[in-house]
């Protein structure tokens, strides 16, 4: 297999403190010996499978269908242990490093979710886990709080900036700094320096590997268009990357609009960012003209984030995919929508790649294949506060 | 030589035909408010330090601890920019070196190393340290810095392993700056054990530049340990909490010059 990329066009590299250089190049050495032993993929192929419950269905979600007027497939990330892609990453990190014999875990979480992946495969494991986490957002998602200390992991609070997922970010960062030697940090998303962006890629590439086949079993061709909402773009990068080299194929990704891109207040770092750096990597962010990174604005914890992953940003100018968003009423809008369509929540970040499908139905034959990647459970409270409050 | 290169291994030259390492105490622009930043340099400066680090406030500083952080923070809620920095820079400039500590981010937003570089130089900046720009991302920037006669300090720490300790005291201008303790910016009860070691590696690698040592240096005796083994003394943590605890431009500086001062007995003790 070729080597770990560093970079993605200009985009990626290593924008870290010194300290952290030799662990980022034993990740690199370590990723590329795992991801081609087969000991290795047979032990993660058999959690994911058992543990997780892969394959994840592919869904013809048919009144949906009906009401845009044409097919689409549902990929059912929500389904997955946890309710989200995030355990895909989780495992496989997880999984990595215990081989690299680092026996404490860190991460990082904004709604939690990637929080209650990494404490449930470190629960898995046997590994110590602690998962820093905003004040902000503890007191928002109290319930997956209690979720990640009943898996035993310690949550510990960050009280910077707006204490949300930007500062527990940076905060997990220096720990790692500090606690190099013994220490693995789990990133929750395609972000960060490398090796990060494409380790987080190749874990997450089972979601698109799995939905070809199951889209060619069904269908006998391959969909239009792959549509999938994107914050640091875990899950879209994942359903994206197995068809890059099919030409045909149109890769969309929905960022956060917020209150709208006019207002400023957005979490659309390629639609309206910079180029810049956040976390340690080259990409797309939110930055103001002195290069201060901006705090983003989101209905949904998931894509409240200023930056994005480096491959987006190549995969923008190379003009390969094309990256939209939908604001808030928009995304809550279709979570209601999918909710009496099809009996399925979804997650408020996923509503955003529905509601841009709503709006803009596929034209001509084919079917679209849209990412749900994950459940709408935890975000009832902010639906039902944002909804009644109008 | 480059102009800003020459300034700091002027600096360095001084301080060791006296017997001692150079004293380098860090400040935050703009902190705590514009008018208290500019009396702490200008404190720095009567004290008797030799060169200035001047930290420029960014939104997300990585390297450093919930100290230098929180300044960031309450800088940039005051109003501050690269602007405010460069100010302070050109205050104290034409007295002693400054080297800028900035985070990339900055950098790429005010135009690039080459445009970056002028403003910098604009404001009499001797040198710049980038500490989330390691070697192996830092060429273009590196080169439009030298070329525009501003010297790009590079970080070695002790977990980079040797070979590329070696290449990063070839390619740095000015000084290098090692980080004494694995971790980020901040006070610390007991210096590593390893210290004097990784210094005395540091220098064969550097060959004629000298070797500054940062990141945890908090009490005179501390600084009096690391100017026996290194080229000069970085203390910022410290000095930041002392410019804090000020209460007032005025109170900030009497602060930082009395702890300055007993660092300069420490280093010429």
């Amino acid at each position: 297999m070729s080597p770990v990329e560093q970079r993605f066009g200009p985009y990626g590299g290593r924008y870290v403190p010194e300290t952290l250089i030799a662990a980022l190049d034993e990740l690199t050495a370590a990723w590329e010996e795992a991801r081609d032993d087969p000991s290795f993929n047979a032990r993660q192929d058999a959690l994911r499978r058992d543990f997780v419950g892969r394959p994840t269905p592919l869904y013809l979600a048919e009144r949906l269908s009906e009401r845009v007027g044409s097919r689409v497939y549902l990929k059912r990330e929500d389904l997955a242990h946890t309710g989200a892609h995030k355990i895909n990453n989780a495992l496989g990190q997880t999984l990595l490093a215990q081989r690299m014999g680092k026996r404490r875990i860190i991460a990082e979480t904004g709604a939690g979710q990637h929080g209650v992946a990494t404490a449930t495969a470190c629960a898995l494991l046997g590994l110590e886990c602690v998962v820093y986490m905003g004040t902000e957002d503890i007191r928002r998602q109290a319930p997956n709080v209690e979720r990640m200390r009943l898996l035993g992991a310690e949550v510990a609070p960050v009280e910077a900036g707006a204490r949300t997922l930007k500062e527990a970010v940076s905060a997990a960062i220096r720990d790692w700094v500090a606690n190099v030697d013994t220490t693995h940090y789990v990133i929750g998303s395609a972000v960060g320096p490398a090796p990060y962006p494409a380790l987080v890629r190749d874990l997450q590439r089972v979601i698109g590997e799995e939905a070809r086949a199951q889209a060619l079993a069904a269908e006998g061709a391959l969909p239009r268009r792959v549509i999938a909402c994107v914050g640091g773009g875990s899950n879209a990068i994942g359903i994206f990357a197995p068809f890059v080299e099919d030409a045909e194929v149109a890769l969309v990704g929905v960022e956060a609009g917020g209150d709208g891109i006019a207002s400023g207040r957005h979490g659309a770092s390629l639609g309206a960012g910079q180029t810049g750096v956040l976390h340690g990597s080259l990409s797309a962010v939110l930055s103001d003209e002195d290069g201060q990174i901006l705090e983003a604005h989101s209905v949904s914890a998931g894509l409240d984030y200023p930056g994005t992953g480096p491959e987006h940003a190549w995969l923008r100018d190379t003009g390969r995919a094309s990256y939209v968003a939908v604001d808030d009423d928009g995304a809550l809008g279709a979570l209601r929508e999918l909710a009496r369509l099809e009996g399925i929540i979804p997650a408020l970040e996923s509503s955003h790649a529905v509601a841009w499908l709503l709006e803009n139905p596929l034209q001509g034959d084919g079917f679209d294949l849209l990412c749900l990647s994950g459940r709408g459970d935890k975000d009832l409270a902010e639906y039902t506060r944002r909804t009644s409050a109008a | 030589m480059i102009a800003g290169e020459e300034r700091i291994r002027a600096a360095f030259a001084a301080a060791e035909a006296e017997g001692r390492a150079a004293l380098m105490p860090y400040m935050m622009a703009g902190f705590p408010d514009r008018e208290a930043g500019l009396a702490v340099a200008a404190a720095y400066v009567d004290a008797g330090a030799d060169l200035i680090e001047l930290g420029v406030p960014f939104s997300d500083p990585l390297a450093d601890g919930p100290a230098i952080h929180a300044a960031d923070t309450k800088a940039l809620a005051g109003g501050a920019t690269l602007r405010t920095a460069l100010e302070v820079c050109e205050a104290v400039a034409d007295r002693v070196p400054v080297v800028l500590m900035v985070y990339v981010n900055m950098v790429l937003a005010h135009g690039g190393g080459a445009e970056f570089a002028k403003l910098a130089r604009a404001a009499g900046a001797a040198g710049a340290i980038v500490p989330d720009l390691p070697l192996g991302e830092d060429e273009g920037i590196r080169d439009a810095f030298h070329e525009a006669g501003l010297a790009m300090v590079p970080l070695v720490a002790p977990t980079t392993p040797p070979d590329r300790r070696a290449r990063i005291g070839a390619v740095a201008k000015g000084f290098v700056y090692l980080v004494s303790t694995v971790g980020t910016t901040g006070e610390r009860g007991e210096l590593a054990p390893e210290l004097a070691e990784l210094v005395a590696a540091t220098k064969a690698d550097a060959g004629e530049t000298p070797v500054a040592v940062g990141f945890g240096i908090g009490t005179p005796a501390q600084v009096g340990e690391v100017g026996k083994v290194a080229d000069g003394v970085i203390i910022g943590s410290r000095l930041v909490r002392a410019a804090d605890e000020g209460g007032s431009p005025a109170g900030a500086a009497d602060a930082v010059a009395e702890f300055l001062a007993e660092a300069r007995v420490a280093l010429d003790g």
